[in-house]
Parts: C-alpha cells; sequence; structure tokens
C-alpha cells in the first residue's frame, strides 16, 4: 500500500517546492520506490526544482482527460532510479483537475509506487484542495512569520475537514510541522519567532527545522533537489526530516547560533 | 556582533514577542470560529433583528457562540443593551 503524502502551505513562497523536491528524492535515496507530483496547474514549477523541465511530453491533465497514459507521462529521475515526476500541466483550465481522475491517477501510481508526494499550489482553490483530499500525512511548510504561521493554521482547518479520510470518518490525516528559512541569528536576538513559539501555536509534530541557506537558492538555479547537497545545512536538514518521517529518533540540529569565541564576541566578525 | 550591539540588543524587546502575542490570539479565534455550526451567524441575524424590533442595540453587541462540552454543549446568547447600562446575558 502506498501511503500519500502532500507538502502544503497556504502561503505562497514558502519552500513547499523545494520540500517536495528534497522529501521525495529523500524517500527514493533510501530505496523507496517515490512519485512525486506537481498538483500547480497552470503554473507548472516542480519540474524546474528537479531539472527535467526538457523532458516533459505528457503531463498530469493528459492522463486524467486519457491523452496518454500514466508510463509516458511519469518522468525517470537521473539521479535515482527510485525517482519519478508527474509534470503539472500549463493550462490555464483549473477545472482540469478531477476528483475522480485525481483518484484514478493516485490509484494506479499506488500500485507499484511506496511513496506518493502531492506538491500543493499556494492558496485554498482547486490544486490545493484536490492535493490534500485523498492525503494520508501532510506535511505543513511554515515559514517563521506571522502571516505563513496564520495560513498554515488555516491549512489545518482544511486538512480536518475537507479530506477524504474526514468525510469517511476514518483516522485523521498525520499532519507534521515543517519549519523552513530559520535563522537562529535572528531567533537569538528576538526579531523572528522560535521553533518553540510556532510549535505552541500551531500545536503540531516537529518533522524538521531547514535553516535559511543560500544552498537553497543554487539547488533551484542548478536543478538539483537541495538535499543532495549533502554538505550543506539545509541538505543536512532534510536528510534528518526524511529520517524522523520513516520513524528515526533523531534531535534537530542547526537551531543554535553556532558559538564564537571571546574575541569575536567583543570586536564582532 | 559587536560590543555596542550587545547593549543595544539587551535593552530592547524584540518584535518576534509582538509577533507571538498577535498570532497568539488570532489563532485561538480562528479556531474557535471554526469549530462553530454554520448556523451561528444567521441565527445573530435574526435575534438582532427579532431584538432591535423591540429595543434600540448595537449590532456590535450582540454574541452568539457555541460551547462544547463532554456530557453537554452550551449555546451562549450575549446581549448587551445600549442605553441606559443595562445588559441581558443568557
Amino acid at each position: 500500500m502506498a501511503r500519500i503524502i502532500v507538502v502544503t502551505s497556504g502561503k505562497g513562497g514558502v519552500g513547499k517546492t523545494t520540500t517536495a523536491a528534497a522529501f521525495s528524492m529523500g524517500l527514493a535515496k533510501r530505496g523507496y520506490r517515490t512519485a512525486v507530483i506537481d498538483f500547480d496547474v497552470g503554473l507548472r514549477n516542480l519540474d524546474l526544482i528537479m531539472g527535467c523541465e526538457r523532458r516533459v511530453v505528457y503531463d498530469f491533465v493528459n492522463v486524467i482527460n486519457g491523452e496518454a497514459n500514466l508510463n509516458q507521462a511519469l518522468i525517470r529521475d537521473k539521479r535515482s532510479d527510485n525517482l519519478y515526476v508527474l509534470p503539472a500541466s500549463q493550462t490555464r483550465d483549473k477545472e482540469a483537475l478531477t476528483r475522480d481522475g485525481v483518484q484514478g491517477v493516485l490509484e494506479e501510481l499506488a500500485k507499484t509506487f511506496d511513496y506518493i508526494v502531492c506538491d500543493s499550489p499556494a492558496g485554498i482553490e482547486r490544486g490545493a484542495t484536490m492535493a490534500m483530499y485523498f492525503a494520508d500525512d501532510a506535511v505543513v511548510v511554515t515559514n517563521p512569520e506571522v502571516s505563513s504561521v496564520r495560513d498554515s493554521d488555516r491549512m489545518l482547518g482544511i486538512l480536518a475537514s475537507k479530506s477524504r479520510r474526514a468525510e469517511n470518518n476514518e483516522e485523521p490525516i498525520r499532519e507534521y510541522l515543517l519549519l523552513s528559512r530559520y535563522s537562529p541569528e535572528r531567533v537569538e536576538k528576538g526579531e523572528m519567532l522560535s521553533v518553540k513559539d510556532v510549535q505552541d501555536i500551531l500545536s503540531l509534530d516537529l518533522i524538521g527545522v531547514i535553516p535559511e541557506s543560500m544552498a537553497v537558492l543554487n539547488a533551484s538555479n542548478s536543478g538539483v533537489p537541495v538535499i543532495l547537497d549533502e554538505a550543506s545545512e539545509a541538505g543536512q536538514a532534510y536528510m534528518d526530516m526524511v529520517g524522523r518521517y520513516l520513524g528515526e529518533a533523531l534531535p534537530h540540529r542547526f537551531l543554535e547560533v553556532p558559538k564564537k569565541g571571546l574575541f569575536r564576541r567583543l570586536f564582532g566578525g | 556582533m559587536g560590543l555596542l550591539d550587545y547593549f543595544r540588543a539587551s535593552r530592547k524587546k524584540g518584535s518576534a514577542a509582538v509577533a507571538r502575542e498577535r498570532l497568539q490570539i488570532l489563532v485561538a479565534h480562528d479556531r474557535a470560529e471554526r469549530h462553530q455550526p454554520s448556523y451561528l451567524p444567521k441565527l445573530q441575524e435574526e435575534l438582532i433583528a427579532v431584538i432591535s424590533k423591540y429595543v434600540k442595540i448595537d449590532r456590535r453587541m450582540v454574541s452568539v457562540s457555541l460551547e462544547r462540552g463532554e456530557h453537554q454543549d452550551i449555546l451562549e446568547l450575549n446581549i448587551v443593551l445600549s442605553e441606559g447600562g443595562t445588559s441581558a446575558s443568557r
């Protein structure tokens, strides 16, 4: 049985696609057959972050409409044989994602994959609600910033009421908080909400904290999921997050400002 | 961070504390609203209409909420009359 995970947030620009790309690559690297689906119809971007934009022939909506079969649309990742990308359509017709159509694609994927990662668009329109409807687990990506935290809370409300699990009175979706763009320096200065602040407000299980990192822009520039940049803090934090998702008890890293010597503390640097 | 910044940082309270307070209030409010049954806004409108027939009231002074308990739910109506300072509740 495949497990379906939605990466969601409500607010745009907080790192959903970066997370979907890193998380799916991490699961694939651990040996699980993983598919990652872009639900952002009209604004396809996961292909760019995954570095497969020039290999897109058919897309999600083509499969739903029966214009292509799933195997024609799935793009196998060049770095991992376990990872496949299903790109979003660039059509402007938002109605293209039908519930039956999405269900059909997910059911077919579930036959051969261990994990299906759904990269949700921002907002609460159809793409976002379809991405979460069939989910078993949700990764709520949040920045330590007021509008992002508020939107995440709104998404938790929607997850709890408008999903298949909620409608069928099944066990609720497991929800995890992923705090991204975290800056321990600014937290220490009292300029940024801390991990604990956000956790207290949202009361969610913390699956990871991704520090603000130059590596994320470098990774998206070159179309390589940041988790493959093993030297970077962001890459390591995503690897930890994948481990925690798989049930490993790993301490959170990169939450503190690295300690400086007395000389640098007094004279800056 | 230099020596001067050290003193400066300890003097002022950071904006994160303000953010935390604002969010706590906002999220609590949003959550309370989310768990309310959908008929409440309409009930509130109709109550305002009925009461307005008899007394002059400020519509902001009528609140309706449902509190869910373990054994019973409490529907709470709070109506504050604008003139004379008298208030009737529940």
